[in-house]
This record gives C-alpha cells, structure tokens and sequence, in this order.
C-alpha cells in the first residue's frame, strides 16, 4: 500500500490542533508557533499531492478507499481530481497567512484571567477548519462528505462567536450580543441547509444503495441506475440548498456580512476564501456530476439567481459604512460569478469558475488581511473614520489599492482571467445573462475606488496621524499573496493545465458540448 | 528583429518595477533610470523602424510569440506581438514623445518628494501603452488598455491629499470602466462569432458572418473607444484629470493614451468597413464631440481645461475621419501623430507657465508673458499656429485633409459632416487664439496667490524647454515631412487601405474655405480678447457660456441621475436587504419549522442553547435514519 497522502494532508493539521491546544497557557507564543509550523507542513504536503497528480491521468488520482460503516455501506473513500487537487492547495496555501495575519488576534485581555487559553483555542480552531476543508475536498463518498460539510461548522462558530473583531462601536457587552448574533445566525442558516443536504443524502442512498461517488455516477452512466424525473429533481434541490446557502447565493446570503464583519479579519478570510469554496465546489462536483439532468433543469433559475446575486452584493458593497460588511458584499458579488461560470456549462465558464475560487481565495485574502491591519491600527470598522492614510503608511495604503484592483479584476492580476473566462463562457451559452454580468466590471471599479479614495487619500485625519507602516509580520503576509495575484495573472498556464480535464469529465457528465462559433460552424 | 519587440515594452516595465518597489534608496536615481529606460525604448524602436523601412512594403510584418496566456478548452489568448507600420507609428509616437515627456519631468517635478514614484507611474504607463499598440489579439489590447487607465489613475490622483484630485481619479478610471464593458462584449462577441479573438484571423474573416454581428461588435468597439477617447457621452472625465501633474496631461491626456480609441477603430477597420450603421454611429460620435469640446475650449479660463476641451474636439476630428473608412483612416492616423507633437508642446508651455506663475491656471490671470517667458512664448506659439491650421504647419496639412475627406463621404452626409469640421476649424481658431491672447499678450493681471506671494515669471529650466523645442520642431514640419510625395499615405496603406470618394467640391476650394473660417476665428477672438482689456473676474456671460464652463451640464446630469440615483438605489438596497431579505428568509425558516417564538430569542441568552440543541438534533437524526436503515 502506497502512502496515503491525502490522509496524511488532512490529518496533519488536525494532529497540528490537538497539539496546539494541549499548550499550556503560558506558552502562548509556542502554540502559536507551533500552528504555524503545522500549517507549513500541511502546505508541503499538499504541494507534493499538487506535483504528483497527473492531468492527463485518471480522474480520481491518489485514491485511498477503506470499509467504514459496513452495515450502511459508508466507506472512508478519497480521491482528488483536477479541480479538487487545486482547492486543496489553495485551502493549505492561505492557512498560514491566516495565523500569520490573526497573530495577535486572540492574545488575551488583561482583564481576563491568566488560566483563560483563549490563544491555543484560537489557533487550534483554525487548524481545526482547515483539516476538516481539505477533507471534504478529498472525499469521494457522499456520507464523508456530508459529515464533513455540517462539522466543520462547528469550529467555525466557535471562531466567529468566541473571537470578535476588538475594532467596534459601541460598549463591549453589545458588541458581543451582534457577534454571538452573527455566530448563531451562520449556525442556524447552515445548519438548516445542511438539515435538507441530510434528507436528500438519505434519500440518494435509498436509491442508489451506495455512497460511493463514482460507484453512483458509474451506474448512472451506464443506465444501470435510473432516477424518475422528480425524484432526481427533488434530490438535486436538497443538495443545491445546502450548497447555496454555504456558498451563499442570493437570498441566502445574509448571514455571511454579518458573520464577516463581526468575526476577525483572519477569520473573515477563513469564511469566505476557504469554507465558502467547498459550497460551490460541492456544486460541480455533486449537483452537476450526480444529478446532471436536474442541474440542466434548474439552470435558467439558477442563472438568474447568481446574476442577482452579481448585481446586488457590489450594490450593497457600493452602499456599505463598514469596511468589512463591503468586502462581504463583494465576495457576494463574486460568488454570483462562480456559480455563473458553473452553471453556463461550458468549457471556459467552469475553468473559469475554478481558477475563480482559487483567485477570489487570494485576492480577498489580500484584500481584507490588508483591512484587518488598518483596522487594528485605528481601532474601527467604519469608512467614515479614516482618511489620507496613504500620506502616512504609504506601503499598508499601496497593497490595499492591488487588493482592490484584484478585487475589482484589474488585466494582469490573477481573477481578470477567470473573471473574463466565466463572462465568456456565459455569453457563449446565454448572452444576455453575459452581458448583465458585464455590468459587475462597473460595480467593482465603484465599490472598491470609493473605499479606496474615503480611506487612503485626502487630507490626514487626525486619528490616523502618526499610523505606524505595515510591520515584517504583515509584510511577509501581504507580499507573497501579491507575488501570486501578479504571477497567476500573467502565468495561468500552471493551473489550467490541471483544471482543464477536470473540467471535460463534468461537461462530459452533463452531456453538454461548447456552442462552436459562428463562423467555423459555416465552414 | 521580432525579438526586440518584448525588449521595447519591457524596458519601461522593468522601471517601473524597479522604481515602485526600489523604496527610497533610489529617491536620488530615479528619475534618471526612468528617462534613461524610456530613451531605451526609443531607441528600440528607430531600430526596428529603420528595419521595417528596409524591407518591402507587403512584408513588414513583425510578429512574435511570447507563451501561451490562457490555455482554456476552445479559448486560446497568446501573450504575442504583431508590429506592422500602424503599430509602429504609434511605438514612435509614444516612446518619442515619451522620453522628452521624461525629460520634462526631471525639471517640473524637483520639488515632488514622490518624484521617484511618478517616474515609476510613467514608465508604467509606457508599457501598458506600448503592450496596447503591439498586441496581436484582442485580449491582450485589453491588458494594455486597462493597464494605461490604471497609470491614468494613478497619475491624476498622484497629489491625493488633494480631494478634488483623488475625485478626478476615480471619476476617470469608472467612466472608462463603462467603456471597458464595450471591449468586453466586443471580445465575447468575436469569440462566438469567430473563435477566436486574435486581429489576423478576425479581421480576415469579416466576410463570413452576417452585418448584424459586425454592427453589434463595431458599436462595442465604439464604446470602449470613447471612453478610452472622451468622446460623447463618455467625456465627462477629461477635464477634471487636469488635475494630474502637467506632464502627465500632455503625454496621456493629449499625446497617447486618449488617442488610444482611434488606434481601435483604425485597427478593427475591416469590421467597420463591413458594417456601414457602425461607421454611422462612429462618425455622428466624431461630429458631436468635435463641437462639444470646441465650445467647452471657449469658456474655461483654466488654461489647462481650454487645452483639455481642445483635446477631446481634436480627437473628435480624428474619431470623425476614422468613421469615414478607407476614405479617412490614414488621416485619422496623420492627424493623430501631429496633434501628439503640438497639443504636448501646448501642455509643456502650460506647465512652463504655471511653473513661472505659482501654479496658476486661470488666464485671466495671466497677461503680457511673452517679454518675461520667449521660449515659452514661441514654442507654444508654433504650437498654437499649428493647431489651428496655419499655412504650412502641421496641423494645416492633417486637419485639412480630414475637411477634405468628409465632404468627400458624399451626398448630404458629406455636406454635414464636412460643414461640421469646417465650423470646428473656425472655432478652433478662435478659442486658441483666445488662449494665446490671455496668457502671452495684453495687460499684466498677475494676482498674489493664497499666501500672497507675487509672481515672478520666469523662463523655465533647460530640461523642460528643451523638449518644448524639440516638440516645436515637430509641430512645424511634421505635417509637411508627412505630406510631401504622400509619404504617410504610402506608408500606412499596406495596412489601413486607401480610398479617395467623391469629392463633391475641389481640394483647393476646401482649402481656401478652411482659410477663410480660420481668419474669422481668430478675428473674432482678437476682438474680444485683443483689443480690450479682459477682467480678472469672469463676466457673467451669455447662457450659452455658463452651460459650456459647465462643461455643457454633463456633469451635472452625471450627478443628478447617476450619483444621486446611485445612491438612492443603494441606499434603498441597504434597507431591503436588512429588512426585507433577511426578514422574509429567517422568517420563512422560522415558519416552516414554527419556531418563530423561539427565534426571536436569537439575541438573548437562549441563542446559544437553542443552536446546540438544534446541532444535538441533526446528529440524533442522522442515528435515527441509519438505524432504522439497517433493522
């Protein structure tokens, strides 16, 4: 037996939390280092599953597959394809920036007492998340997955409910009455979600009898398994809800501002570059691969909804007083354009959607780890109380406009490529839902260059007079994330290569074909 | 030799990157490495010019393939060059014009403390522009032409302390957003239509599909072109980015970038061409800007908005000629060239007269220059004989030949579009002829600034008056070197193509006619402007004048309906979304479960409880279900 790498991936950092925990409470500083060397390690390691899996290869590559619950035949069955391999990577790639962004986030008042650990807590939690993501980007049976998608939940309400952002207004007793609002409100929207996913994974199992993906989309490929209309349907809806709720798609997205802005920016970045994905990962691959029939039935719904979703997150962005709720709005925004991608079902709309996630996950990073530094510095999350920092911290002001020009798919920064591809792809199949989604390229300018211009220019405003430049730590946060937005715009190539097949199997299990162009079709 | 193609864009590149990330040790350097690498550029450039001359007209041709951008299933984007004798027109223009630009900056910006940044800006505007005229795709245009809007942004809004200029910056950047939506579409429309987005096998192929595509993608195209060109309706940005370093409004806001809608329309002359509503459409966008920025020239007293109006009218001539097909194209193109050299000299001797003048814009506060500025004097003085069309300098030869080809476009077509460009001429005449009178003649009318010092007017240092000669140079002969034995024409044609149309009245005619109009305009203005005194204080003026310092209540129909709108919608959205949204979905999950009392506890206490025992419920589900399953 060969050496179960994806195993290993997952459970590396959840050992990485255990330890992390187990520190004693005066030695803040070694758990801290001590996640940060296990979040590392997981990068390695995920960097190797990067480099062994073979794009031209199997669609499932670095399989492992062990009987779990033999009576209802669930089983511990692994596998990454292109786009999951990607996302994985992703996921161990932003990790570190994240504790190395939430450094001193959780370091402990001084009123509380010295037994209190909230800083192992903190970062366990977050290594906690990340075992749990890279796991159900892995995971190739339906079950594990569905008990990975509800259980990471957990660590994430303890994350946003138990570690607020310390920048609020208002006495501190309310601002933890609007965080333990905003944690409860994530549980209880997902939860719900998840509650649906439940049923309709009962219900598949009914039908199929297994939980195994590729056994289900195997037997549905060769007709051995048929599915009536409605049931197929039915047990699409169940999926798509949960998925559409943890992504989230209009209307379903107003737990993610509220859960944004009270959680802290490192913890932000976790929400929505790195859980949020496994929602519109999950799409392609459970909505799209099991149910493709149902998914081609709810696209003409689902397009409206995530071009809705396009227009109104960058409105509602456009129309924030808080730094934070505008970065949820934009990411709103942004989901419309994954799910758009995916469900145009074309070639260039689903590798666009893919390397969107991937470069939604860095750019927002960036994006918000950047805002999360200024806010800590001047101590609130409201436009309205900055001004002319760029006049005093000029570095901190010039990465936050490349976030924003990244946020806002700037040519030569990674997310113009897969913003364009996902308009592409789109207009190809349905060109009037392109052409409104062209109308984000507006939005975005608007949104993130009047942050840009309330915050960083004009005169100095007195409370940001004498406001300290980005520090080494948040340097060696901020620049490699940069590097990558700058590389991968000009660069793809690297990502494509592996995502592309991936992206063939799915067309191919929806039966979907590219339109051909006009003028070769004449020919 | 295609080789040197990627050499001629990165040499700036590498600058920028170098002078944006160097930090502070290069503060001394820097403006030195920045010229040095935008000369490097220049030369580059003759290089490959001198070759392209040597070879046969037919295969000048250059193209290079840098590496594969974007490998997608049935979507192929190359980061690859193509420099045929319309690119290199335009590499000419900018990397030459460019330098002296440098050159300028050195003695304008001195006193910047950020000056190591603006040259960092500038270079990055040189890539991004010369990546813009040297793509061989549609895509990577698209690279090059955000990139010289972001440098645009950066540059306008370089003094961001300014309110009114951080405004400005994004003003411009989101008007030409809008006008990125057009290339957008046109880019999704050439890939549906023909596969590929790429110039040879698009244009080539013009043939193959119905009018109405090339119509749609014409009108795209035409969008992003008058964002890119200030053309009307998207205009409103230009005049407020004169808010930019001087330097900056005579490269980008004159010279290069806003020229940048002609070079695609020019460009995509084969879908024009194929596409008569299109051309329409382009040449009434030509028409009406070309008015509208006269008129908005005649009544700003900030010398630099005068300018800024001229700007966007002679744009408007070129846009005008670009419309008119193979008739005008080349012309389109000569006039573009001229116009670089003598609107950039008009600008440096603007900045050279603020430079004497602590800053100040306003005209009317100027007076009598000439005795105290002469190099100033005479160079922005050929520059403004040139403009407007004196005999034998630049500007008579391309603005001639583009009255020409628009009564040429025949029928009353003809007889509009070239009535229109005539009445431009003569108004051309007349606020430029205003613009010299205020500053260089007349009364002093020198006032203190805010800190009430007195100016003391002087001629500028030798690093900016020189390339304000040289510019000069350019501004005289240009159009005659151009002329002469057709020289442009046969250049060009190869690759724009060439037709004559119809004249309805003679070459000769058109000229004396031009004549003409332009002896009345600057008559009119010495009356107004030469023979009596002019008062500090605007007068009140017609309404006509008022609505044109107003930049004809663009902006004002800007604010009323799309900020004010704006914010209304989003403001409403705000509400909507806490209220209504929220509300009807928490309460559609309450009510489903009929769990609204409990619910409302959400902020209470009992919040915590109440999501754990929900959590606790799942999970003895799941038990439930399993088990039932398996008895």
């Amino acid at each position: 037996m060969s050496f179960p790498l994806l195993t290993a991936t997952a459970a590396l950092p959840a050992i990485g939390a255990v330890a992390t925990a187990a520190v004693p409470a005066a030695r803040r500083t070694a758990a801290k280092w001590l996640a940060l060397v296990f979040s590392l390690a997981t990068l390695v390691l995920a960097g190797i599953a990067l480099a062994r899996f073979e794009p031209g290869g199997e669609r499932y590559q670095l399989t492992e597959s062990h009987a779990w619950i033999k009576d209802f035949g669930v089983r511990y069955e692994l596998g990454v394809d292109g786009i999951g391999v990607v996302l994985m990577a992703l996921t161990a790639l932003l990790i570190p920036f994240v504790i190395l962004a939430g450094w001193h986030d959780a370091d402990p008042l001084e009123t509380k007492s010295s037994r209190w650990r909230p800083t192992q807590g903190f970062f366990a939690l977050i290594l906690m998340v990340e075992a749990m993501v890279i796991l159900s980007f892995e995971a190739t049976d339906v079950f594990l997955f569905y008990i990975l998608f509800e259980a990471m939940l957990i660590p994430m309400y303890f994350l946003i409910g138990g570690f607020g952002d310390r920048a609020h207004t208002g006495s501190d007793e309310n601002a933890a009455a609007q965080r333990s609002y905003a944690a409860v409100k994530f549980l209880l929207y997902n939860l719900v979600g998840g509650l649906i996913m439940l049923a309709a994974v009962i219900g598949l199992y009914v039908v199929a009898g297994t939980f195994s993906l590729s056994e289900i989309a195997e037997a549905r490929a060769n007709g051995s398994l048929s599915m009536a209309t409605s049931t197929e349907r039915w047990l699409f809806l169940g999926f798509f809800f949960a998925f559409a709720v943890k992504a989230p798609l209009w209307p379903l997205h107003t737990w993610l501002p509220n859960a944004m802005g009270e959680a802290t920016s490192p913890v932000a970045v976790l929400i929505t570059a790195v859980v949020d994905k496994v929602g519109t990962f999950a799409m392609l691959r459970f909505c799209l691969q099991l149910f493709p029939e149902a998914s081609k039935w709810a696209t003409p719904v689902i397009v409206v909804l995530a071009l809705i979703s396009i227009v109104y997150g960058a409105l509602l962005a456009v129309g924030q007083r808080d730094i934070k709720r505008l970065i949820a709005y934009a990411s709103i925004s942004h989901f419309g354009f994954i799910i758009l991608g995916i469900f145009a079902m074309t070639s260039q709309g689903q590798s666009g959607a893919t390397l969107y996630m991937v470069n939604h996950g860095i750019s927002t990073a960036a994006l918000m780890l950047v805002a999360g530094f200024l806010i800590t510095r001047r101590g609130s999350r409201l436009i309205a109380d900055y001004g002319g920092v760029q006049k005093v911290a000029p570095v901190l002001a010039g990465t936050f406009l490349i976030g924003g020009l990244a946020t806002l798919s700037l040519p030569g920064l990674a997310p113009f490529v897969s913003e364009f591809l996902v308009l592409v792809g789109t207009f190809s199949a349905y060109p009037a839902a392109g052409v409104i989604a062209t109308t984000g390229i507006v939005l975005a300018a608007l949104y993130v260059l009047v942050l840009y211009q309330r915050t960083m220019t004009g005169p100095v405003k007195a409370e940001v007079q004498g406001m300290a430049d980005l520090k080494v730590r948040e340097l060696v946060v901020v620049l490699p994330l940069i590097a990558l937005l700058l590389f991968l715009g000009v660069y793809p190539k690297p990502l494509t290569e592996i995502v592309n097949p991936a992206v063939q199997h799915t067309m191919s299990d929806v039966q979907k074909k590219d339109p051909q162009p006009e003028v070769e079709a004449a020919k | 030799m295609e080789n040197l193609i990627a050499l001629l864009v990165a040499a700036p590149l590498l600058g920028a990157a170098v002078l944006l990330c160097g930090g502070r040790r290069l503060d001394r350097a820097g403006h030195w490495l920045g010229t040095l690498l935008a000369a490097v550029s220049f030369v580059i450039g003759v290089v490959l010019f001198l070759d392209m001359l040597g070879k046969g007209a037919e295969d000048r041709t250059l193209h290079q393939k840098l590496f594969s951008w974007i490998p997608v299933e049935g979507f192929q984007a190359d980061v690859a060059f193509q420099l045929d004798q319309l690119s290199m027109t335009f590499v000419l223009l900018i990397t030459g014009v460019g330098t002296l630009i440098h050159i300028y900056s050195i003695g304008y910006m001195e006193h910047d403390e950020r000056r190591r940044r603006f040259f960092g800006y500038l270079n990055l505007f040189l890539a991004a522009m010369l990546i813009l005229v040297v793509a061989d795709n549609y895509l990577l245009l698209y690279v090059g032409w955000e990139g010289v809007g972001l440098a645009s942004y950066l540059l306008i809004g370089f003094w961001q302390h300014k309110p009114s200029a951080a405004t400005a910056a994004k003003k411009a950047f989101l008007v030409n957003r809008v006008g990125d939506m057009g290339l957008s579409i046109a880019i999704m429309l050439m890939f549906t239509t023909f596969g590929t987005f790429a110039f040879g096998p698009v244009l080539a192929a013009t043939g193959e599909t119905s009018e109405g595509k090339l119509t749609a993608i014409g009108l795209m195209l035409l969008l992003a072109a008058c964002g890119k060109s200030a053309q009307v309706p998207l205009q409103s940005w230009l005049g407020d980015a004169m808010e930019g370093p001087t330097p900056v409004s005579a490269l980008i806001h004159a010279a290069t970038m806003v020229t940048a809608g002609v070079y695609l329309i020019v460009r995509s002359g084969a879908i024009f061409n194929a596409a008569p509503d299109a051309q329409l459409a382009v040449v009434v966008v030509g028409a009406v800007t070309l008015l509208f920025g006269a008129i908005v020239g005649c009544a700003k007293d900030d010398i630099k908005k005068a300018l800024a109006g001229s700007t966007m009218s002679q744009i408007g001539y070129m846009i005008l000629a670009a419309g008119l097909g193979p008739i005008g194209y080349v012309f389109a193109i000569m006039h573009l060239v001229t116009h670089g050299f003598f609107k950039a000299g008009l600008f440096l001797g603007a900045g050279s007269v603020m430079h004497g003048m602590n800053d100040e814009v306003d005209m009317r506060k100027f007076g009598g220059l000439r005795k105290y500025m002469p190099v100033t004097f005479i160079t922005f003085g050929l520059g403004y004989l040139a403009i407007i069309g004196f005999p034998g300098l630049s500007g008579f030869f391309s603005k001639d030949k583009i009255i020409e080809a628009a009564f040429a476009k025949g029928g009353t077509e003809g007889w509009i579009l070239g009535s229109v460009a005539l009445l431009g001429a003569a108004i051309t005449a007349f606020y430029m002829t205003r613009v010299m009178l205020l500053t260089f003649f007349g009364e002093k009318r020198w006032q203190p600034d805010a800190e009430g010092h007195q100016p003391h007017p002087h001629e500028s240092p030798k690093s900016m008056t020189i390339p304000m000669i040289v510019l000069a140079f350019g501004s005289v002969f240009a159009g005659g070197f151009f002329s002469i034995g057709d020289r442009f024409l046969n250049w060009l044609e190869p690759v724009t193509g060439h037709s004559h149309g119809h004249a309805p009245i003679g070459a000769a005619t058109v000229t004396a006619a031009t004549m003409v109009v332009l002896v009345i305009g600057v008559a009119i203005a010495w009356a107004m402007y030469g023979r009596k005194p002019v008062p500090v204080v605007a007068p009140r003026g017609s309404l006509l004048t008022r609505a044109a310092r107003r930049d004809l209540l663009q902006d004002d129909f800007n604010h009323v309906v799309l900020v004010r709108g704006g914010e209304h919608l989003t403001r409403s959205l705000v509400y909507v979304d806490h209220t209504l949204v929220d509300g009807v979905v928490n309460g559609t999950a309450a009510s489903m479960g009929g769990l609204s009392g409990r619910l409302r506890k959400l902020q209470n206490g009992y919040a915590r409880s109440y999501a754990v025992s929900m959590f606790g419920g799942t999970a003895v589900l799941i038990a439930a279900t399993l088990l039932m399953r398996a008895v």
